[in-house]
């Protein structure tokens, strides 16, 4: 039997989509959470993590209330943009990005407070406005910290299984993604391509922590001054 | 040129309340950490926003809380040097100088740029990022920083705090050379009563969010109006006073009658004595002097510190002890002499303290 290319490109797909959702709304929403008091401040905190410790069926049976043919933002989906949720890829990149979220969130928050907060009051006195500031020192700054929760945010929503499995279903050629298709193949006892696959997610998540840990590392060292 | 400021700010342990003004003589504002100085900077920067009152300068209202304006950070054209510099770590040196110079022609701001790092001596260093500059080189980097923007104030909150003692005064001396040059308002916070006597002229003496004493530097340290203030110029020795008549009166806790030359309150409630300001006394000389016994003497670099107890007049001992500063010189001769030392205290060194 052919080796099937097809979970890997949809992962990727998936991966990528997820992603770019994921980092668009995490970075204006991580630095201000980072930036501001407020009450209820902890709920909603609360509430963007809950995804990192629920199980992932829990999360698909919300997304399916949600996003489901009679949920409020399934409905408006598809009436406004005839766009459907439900046994699409669409609906295994919104699982992805959910569960990715937090990362990412962690991540880019963790950067944006460690910024010393006198440098963006020093660029204000310098006459800056609150996008320059942003932009130039803000931005760059926490840029580390981005990177480092985008790789996270990526590989994870590499490997999102479960709540995939609910609201995508598991419909090969369009939305059987890797770890889908792992499970499956086992089953159906295709041990080669499942090995291939199992090998394909090892090496790269390996790689990805790798990597993380390493740069991490790196920086600490640069910030202590040894290596510049 | 005269910065205006009244402002009230509630803070978590006290009532932060000061009113000044400032001119072209550069001002200091002294006092212990924690008693409102860096945020009395903080508000007029606009970093902070005060409860009520107002902020003026140059006759443009930064701050008013009556009539409702508060003019962000950006408009209000300070210049703010920040105790840990602040500079941008992912901007070399001429992008940190060149960042607040508004939107003229490149060649224009790369001019500016020039001259600045010409004034701070840092030519060939362009290049370079903050992280690769020795703390003195970062702090001349953020002064020109804030320069370049030509404020019309120019606010120093603690520069010299993390400066090692060679440094400082090195840069005490080149701060003086540039503030000379510069035509603006400046304030000059610090708990250090050295480079506040070598740098401002005017002086504001903070305690617990309040002002303890405000005039020329010079006359504050010679006639500190409060305890506080008294303590923050650095006068080491304090007693309670008993008024006896108009020239004399009691040193409570050194046991001791102490005439003046002038006139004093019957309101006197302490009296201070600066450490350095006592002398031996000579023989034929009668009034003010008290007798001592060393308790303990302590070696710095260029000095020595005496700890003294006084012996009474009624021969029992006091339990204050009385600070005394002295060269090594003197040390050397004084060491040997039998005790009990016979001190004397100039009245003109005197530092009376009303209720």
């Amino acid at each position: 039997m052919e080796f099937d290319f097809i979970p890997i490109i949809l992962s990727l797909k998936v991966a990528f989509a997820s992603v770019i959702i994921v980092t668009c709304s995490c970075i204006p929403i991580a630095s201000l959470m980072a930036k501001h008091e407020f009450v209820g401040k902890d709920i909603i905190e609360s509430l963007i993590t809950l995804p990192l410790v629920l199980p992932p069926s829990v999360i698909g049976f919300m997304l399916l209330v949600f996003f489901g043919k009679n949920g409020p933002l399934g409905r408006l989906l598809e009436q406004w943009f005839q766009i459907r949720v439900v046994f699409t890829l669409v609906g295994a990149v919104i699982a992805a990005a959910v569960v990715s979220f937090p990362l990412m969130y962690q991540a880019v928050k963790a950067a944006v407070e460690s910024i010393d907060r006198n440098l963006e009051q020093a660029a204000r006195t310098l006459g800056a406005r609150e996008y320059r500031v942003f932009f130039t020192i803000t931005l760059p700054l926490a840029w580390n910290g981005i990177i480092a929760g985008l790789v996270l945010a990526f590989a994870r929503s590499l490997g999102e299984f479960g709540a995939t499995l609910m609201i995508a279903g598991n419909i090969p050629g369009k939305t059987q993604t890797m770890p889908l298709a792992i499970y499956f193949d086992n089953d159906a006892g295709d041990l080669r391509q499942a090995s291939i696959l199992v090998i394909l997610m090892t090496v790269f998540s390996f790689l990805v922590i790798y990597g993380v840990n390493r740069w991490r590392r790196g920086l600490r060292r640069d910030s202590r001054g040894e290596e510049i | 040129m005269e910065l205006l400021v009244d402002i009230q700010k509630k803070l978590p342990d006290f009532k932060l309340e000061v009113s000044f003004e400032a001119g072209l003589e550069v001002l200091g504002l002294l006092g212990a950490s924690g008693s409102g100085k860096s945020m009395t900077l903080r508000c007029i920067a606009g970093i902070d926003t005060p409860d009520s009152g107002q902020i003026v300068l140059n006759g443009r209202t930064l701050f008013d809380s009556k009539r409702g304006i508060n003019l962000p950070c950006r408009k209000r054209k300070l210049g703010f040097l920040f105790q840990n510099y602040a500079l941008f770590p992912n901007m070399t040196v001429e992008d940190n100088i060149g960042f607040g110079i508004e939107n003229r022609k490149r060649e224009d701001k790369l001019a500016i740029i020039k001259g600045m790092v010409r004034m701070i001596k840092l030519e060939g260093l362009e290049k370079r990022y903050p992280s690769q500059l020795s703390g003195g080189q970062q702090q001349r980097v953020a002064l020109a920083r804030a320069l370049a923007i030509k404020p019309e104030a120019l606010l120093l909150d603690e520069p010299f705090s993390a400066l090692d003692d060679y440094l400082r005064s090195h840069m005490i001396e080149q701060l003086t050379e540039t503030l000379s040059d510069y035509q603006g308002v400046t304030l000059y916070v610090t708990h250090n009563m050295e480079e506040v006597y070598s740098l401002c002229n005017q002086l504001v003496v903070l305690s617990r969010g309040g002002i303890e004493a405000k005039g020329e530097t010079k006359e504050v340290f010679k006639a500190p109006p409060s305890l506080v203030s008294a303590r923050l110029t650095g006068c080491k020795n304090f007693s309670r006073a008993k008024y006896i008549s108009a020239f004399e009166f009691m040193a409570l806790d050194w046991g001791i009658n102490i005439k003046t030359k002038r006139e004093i309150s019957r309101n006197i409630e302490w009296v201070g004595i600066r450490a350095h300001t006592l002398t031996l006394a000579l023989d034929e000389e009668n009034d003010n002097v008290f007798k001592c016994l060393l308790k303990l003497a302590s070696e710095a670099p260029s000095r020595m510190t005496v700890y003294l107890t006084v012996e009474k007049d009624s021969g029992e001992q006091g339990n204050q002890q009385i600070q005394w500063e002295i060269t090594k010189q003197m040390w050397l001769d004084l060491k040997n002499k039998p005790q009990p030392w016979k001190l004397r205290i100039n009245p003109e060194d005197l530092i009376v303290i009303k209720t």
